[in-house]
């Protein structure tokens, strides 16, 4: 097939039709491209990312039900590719790893020798082609690029990554209870709106898949697969199945003012009462695609002759996350739960020029305890604020841990 | 490639040696077999400390003063509760290492019990038998400088630990849950896609989410995190995926006797024995 160049004088934006069959070709293509390809699997019952390898790797005919604290993988009468939406991992991992080796060195006589080999410095082979990026994913990399490749400081492992990465976009079909992405205008389908979002994007029908491209490099890899012009009814298809999809979506967030009501409601008193039912067991931050939070630390080895200094996930929920000299910041669950929703939501906004939340809704799902972040934003927002006394002094805070003291 | 220079005498090993000690109290010895365990590492620690009193390594021990001991094990006898004083006065830093030490062990169960029946019951004459009717955390009787958690410790951590105090800086031994260290290996969480009543968004990091790993729910065995929320946990398992009979059990284990989780577990045995849940 040849494509023919659309007005502006790229693909880009052209959609066409292939049998489900082909996308078996395009996984091929991909990784005789040198791509390690990642996409949907199905793992003990969830939907995780992993490396695939072929078609049969792919969740065929599965659905989820998703709801606070709840996840229920489930097969579903159509044999469908993506018919489910969002499990626990997120794309965030293999841009920006749970755990990283920034620098390392060895003793040699009266010096350090620097292993230069790191990541950090360039050395790192893989390509990513990601299979099955939600609009809301596409979002949240929207939102880590911001973060982590455009402003002052560069993190080189992430722009590394994501510069070599391929993206495969997924118009959402069907919607999951726990899904708000209309309220954050990041989904269900992806738009090349935001410039080169994706390279290829699919819409699954029952008969094939639509495919759009999204950049040159997505062109040069459809080029590779047989395929057609869709046809009106395949067309009518796809877009009566996004409109399903977005019907589906029942759960929303109010964000008109949102930060300016955050911040004027501080000291609600709703901050107490989900305090008293989050766990800070960082759940939630770590199935967030956006959060990026992490520490930083130096490993020794016994005798000294070896060092390695290592990125970890870490999360505005622990203790040790704002741990200074004297003591911790945030010295319980209410300061730490209200840090990271207030963050999330409103000084996001004063930071980046966005909000942190796609509405992916994997917080809600992946709370062992169901706290729905919508909920708590609602009650903030339409239940008066009481006076509360100040200052409040949990009885957390003689739990602290400190080396010397360890029970107060 | 970088090189700094750094000062020679940096490097000189230190004229003297730290005297390391080890003291068993009630317990079943896992935890300071975990040092044993540290093969690798064990000819490069005893190079840098003088293992002074180690008697599942060695017969030949030495009095005090000491200036690292790890004490395992919990307080169950009168001999005992006067032997921590001893150890305390001998030693510089303090370190109770493993669920015994840190919370009382397995054998804090007998809190909740009637101890002479228990003694009526096991031995054949009771009377001999000197004990206390409770078992207690190291720290209910001495100071302690740091509780290592765990059923066993982690020999990593108790290596960190024990070279931590001879550099003098804090120990890196995050008091975060087992949930962190689960999503960070990207395994699936338990609790949410099976409907397992998991301990480990309340329990104390350490152990790798080893229970998670092979599709088990955490049982606690390091102990409660820092702040734990038991409550709200138990609350929201009892109406979602599990019942008193399991959970009453589930949180009176290894660290039955440790404060978040025996009183959220004391809470839920008077719920059911009032009906309100079961």
């Amino acid at each position: 097939m040849t494509l023919k160049k659309v007005t502006d004088g790229t693909h880009c934006g052209k959609t066409f039709f292939i049998d489900k069959l082909e996308l078996e070709h395009l996984i091929a293509h991909l990784t005789s491209s040198g791509y390690t390809v990642v996409g949907p699997k199905v793992e003990d019952n969830v939907i995780v990312y992993a490396e695939i390898n072929n078609l049969a790797d792919l969740p065929q005919g599965y659905r989820e039900e998703q709801s606070g604290g709840q996840y229920r993988l489930s097969k579903s009468p159509n044999s469908n590719y993506f018919e489910f939406n969002l499990g626990p991992h997120s794309w965030k991992q293999y841009l920006f790893p749970p755990e990283a080796v920034l620098a390392s060195a060895k003793r040699s006589g009266n010096r350090w020798e620097f292993d230069s080999s790191t990541e950090e410095n360039g050395e790192f082979a893989n390509k990513f082609a990601f299979l099955g990026v939600r609009a809301c994913e596409l979002a949240a990399i929207g939102v880590q690029d911001r973060v982590f490749a455009q402003g002052t400081y560069v993190d080189p492992i992430y722009c590394n990554r994501r510069s070599n990465s391929f993206l495969i976009a997924v118009n959402c079909t069907t919607a999951a209870a726990t899904c708000f992405c209309t309220s954050m205008g990041t989904g269900p389908s992806c738009s090349r709106e935001r410039e080169n979002e994706f390279d290829l994007a699919l819409t699954e029908l029952d008969t094939g898949f639509l495919i759009e491209i999204g950049s040159e490099k997505g062109a040069a890899v459809a080029e590779l697969l047989n395929s057609r012009e869709p046809n009106e009814i395949e067309l009518q298809a796809g877009k009566s199945l996004l409109a399903r999809a977005v019907s589906q979506i029942s759960k929303q967030l109010n964000t008109t003012n949102l930060r300016d009501i955050l911040f004027n409601n501080l000291e609600h008193q709703r901050w107490d009462e989900v305090a008293s039912r989050c766990l800070a067991c960082t759940n939630c931050t770590q199935v967030c695609p956006t959060c990026f939070c992490s520490t930083v630390t130096d490993v020794t080895d016994l005798t000294g002759e070896q060092i390695e200094r290592t990125r970890h996930w870490d999360s505005c929920f622990n203790l040790d996350f704002a741990y200074m000299v004297g003591g911790t910041v945030r010295n319980d669950r209410r300061s730490r739960f209200r840090q990271w929703l207030v963050h999330k939501l409103a000084s996001w906004h004063d930071q980046f020029d966005m909000s942190g939340c796609v509405g992916c809704g994997r917080c809600i799902t992946w709370c062992p305890v169901g706290i729905d972040l919508t909920e708590e934003v609602y009650a903030i927002r339409n239940t008066p604020p009481s006076k509360r006394s100040l200052p409040v002094q949990s009885s957390d805070q003689s739990k602290v841990c400190a080396v010397g003291k360890v029970r107060s | 490639m970088n090189a700094y220079s750094v000062k020679k005498d940096w490097f000189e090993p230190p004229r003297y040696k730290p005297r390391l000690a080890v003291f068993k109290f009630a317990s079943c010895d896992g935890c300071q077999l975990q040092l044993l365990s540290c093969e690798d590492e064990l000819l490069e620690l005893a190079d840098k400390v003088e293992v002074v009193h180690f008697l599942e390594a060695t017969s030949h021990i030495e009095p005090g003063p000491y200036d690292i001991a790890l004490v395992e094990g919990s307080i169950t006898t009168h001999h005992d509760q006067h032997r921590i004083y001893e150890v305390r006065a001998q030693s510089k830093v303090l370190i109770a290492i493993g669920a015994c030490a840190t919370a009382g062990g397995i054998q804090a169960l007998r809190n909740w019990g009637d101890h002479t029946e228990f003694l009526r019951a096991v031995y054949a004459k009771p009377d001999v038998i000197d004990s206390l009717s409770t078992s207690t955390a190291i720290a209910d009787h001495v100071d302690v400088d740091f509780e290592l958690r765990g059923c066993p410790i982690n020999r990593y951590q108790l290596l960190e630990v024990v070279i931590s105090f001879l550099a003098g800086r804090r120990p890196r031994i995050p008091q975060h849950s087992v949930c962190m260290e689960c999503k960070r290996q990207l395994m699936v969480c338990t609790a949410v896609a099976h409907g397992t009543p998991c301990l480990g968004p309340i329990t104390h990091a350490g152990c790798g989410a080893i229970c998670p790993r092979f599709g088990r729910g955490c049982y606690g065995c390091f102990g409660p995190a820092g702040q734990a929320n038991c409550d709200s946990l138990a609350d929201n398992y009892l109406a979602t995926r599990s019942n008193t009979q399991t959970l009453v059990p589930l949180l009176r284990n290894f660290n039955a006797a440790a404060d978040e989780f025996r009183e959220t577990g004391d809470r839920v045995d008077e719920q059911s024995d009032s009906g309100v849940a079961k």
